[in-house]
């Protein structure tokens, strides 16, 4: 398959098995890009991740902006994005029409009913993985700790929270 | 001068798309203010709905919400508008740090600051998942399915999608056993 087509193929998979926003894809990506394909490192994508969060958009647009663009210039960008919105388009538009006519679907609620608590391991897994390959020594488990604390303690943004790590990193890395 | 209604729309996304940082759902506040409140496009409760099925949609959740407000307001023609809109602004942003990323990455003093950003990464993200799972696990049964998902992606190194696939397989056949059960015993 063309580089192009497989680009496609794998963001429209992590495009239609995302549920509950952007972390919870990072187990798709890292299976589908990292594992599958070998197209990033694990911390490529971490610092991609990172990138995501400070720029606007949705991080799973700007992840398929990122990685399309790496492996194949501007076409690649292009078709990586039309690939993880494409399965939101053609689902979002068929269940839209089903509830307008019947208001509610019963078994649909069941089924997101038992997603939910699979969506939660996904983003503990993704935390897990990301934890993985980002604590390589003291100063980094400091950093993790001290962004932890940061985060549930003071409600610091996030944004504001990844410029206090990298200018921390900048000083003791 | 009157705009198109097109016009209108992918501006409107557009400017949502190019002013909410930090992933989908902090533009949804943002979309509500525009398309409820400004435009009236919509009242305050169909824009509810729409975010029910967006929701329960897979994909990020302000690309489901502009797919339906669009198509609310001018069919499948305002859906594509609509989604071009919140789209491009991160795609065009993307796309001109993509340019210049691995050359970046590669000086000293980034590399060191990316060092310190990874951590912090790994907070948000182990963070995120304490406070979506103090919300979303309300029973033993949710506790129960959360273990056993995170089991299976850490230990059986499942597909991620096998795992959703499987968590809805189980609620609905729970959910079948449980009124089997209770036709029985009428």
């Amino acid at each position: 398959m063309p580089i192009w087509a497989e680009l496609f193929a794998s963001f429209f998979k992590i495009g239609l098995f995302t549920f509950g926003g952007g972390y919870a894809m990072i187990p798709l990506i890292q299976r589908e890009i990292i594992e599958a394909h070998g197209w990033l490192t694990m911390e490529q994508f971490v610092d991609m991740v990172a990138i995501a969060e400070i720029t606007p958009g949705p991080i799973a647009v700007n992840c398929a902006t990122l990685v399309g663009f790496r492996l194949a210039g501007f076409w690649g960008s292009a078709l990586a994005t039309l690939g993880v919105v494409s399965p939101s388009s053609i689902v979002v538009t068929l269940l839209a029409a089903v509830l307008g006519r019947t208001r509610n679907v019963p078994r649909l609620e069941t089924f997101f009913r038992g997603v939910r608590p699979a969506v939660v391991s996904m983003i503990a897994y993704a935390g897990y993985s990301v934890a993985r390959s980002a604590l390589t020594d003291a100063r980094s488990v400091a950093i993790m700790v001290t962004a932890l604390v940061l985060l549930t303690r003071a409600r610091v943004h996030p944004i504001l929270l990844l410029v206090l790590a990298g200018v921390a990193g900048a000083l003791v890395f | 001068m009157t705009q198109s209604p097109y016009a209108v729309m992918f501006l409107t996304f557009f400017k949502v798309g190019l002013f909410t940082f930090g992933g989908g759902y902090a533009m949804v506040p943002i979309i509500r203010r525009e398309v409820v409140e400004r435009l009236k496009w919509a009242t305050d409760e169909e824009f509810l709905d729409m975010l029910a099925v967006a929701q329960a949609s897979p994909g990020p959740v302000a690309v489901n919400t502009s797919i339906l407000v669009g198509a609310k307001v001018a069919g499948h023609a305002g859906s594509a508008v609509a989604l071009a809109g919140t789209v491009l602004p991160s795609f065009l942003v993307i796309l001109a740090i993509a340019a210049v990323f691995d050359t970046v990455r590669s000086f000293r003093l980034a590399e060191a600051a990316f060092s310190g950003i990874r951590p912090a990464v790994a907070a948000l993200v182990l963070s995120a998942a304490y406070g979506l799972g103090s919300r979303a696990l309300k029973t033993p049964t949710d506790a129960a399915v959360a273990v056993a998902a995170f089991l299976c992606l850490l230990l059986l190194r499942w597909h991620p999608a096998a795992v959703i696939l499987a968590a809805g397989a189980y609620s609905l056949l729970a959910d079948g056993l449980r009124s089997g059960r209770k036709a029985g015993e009428r």
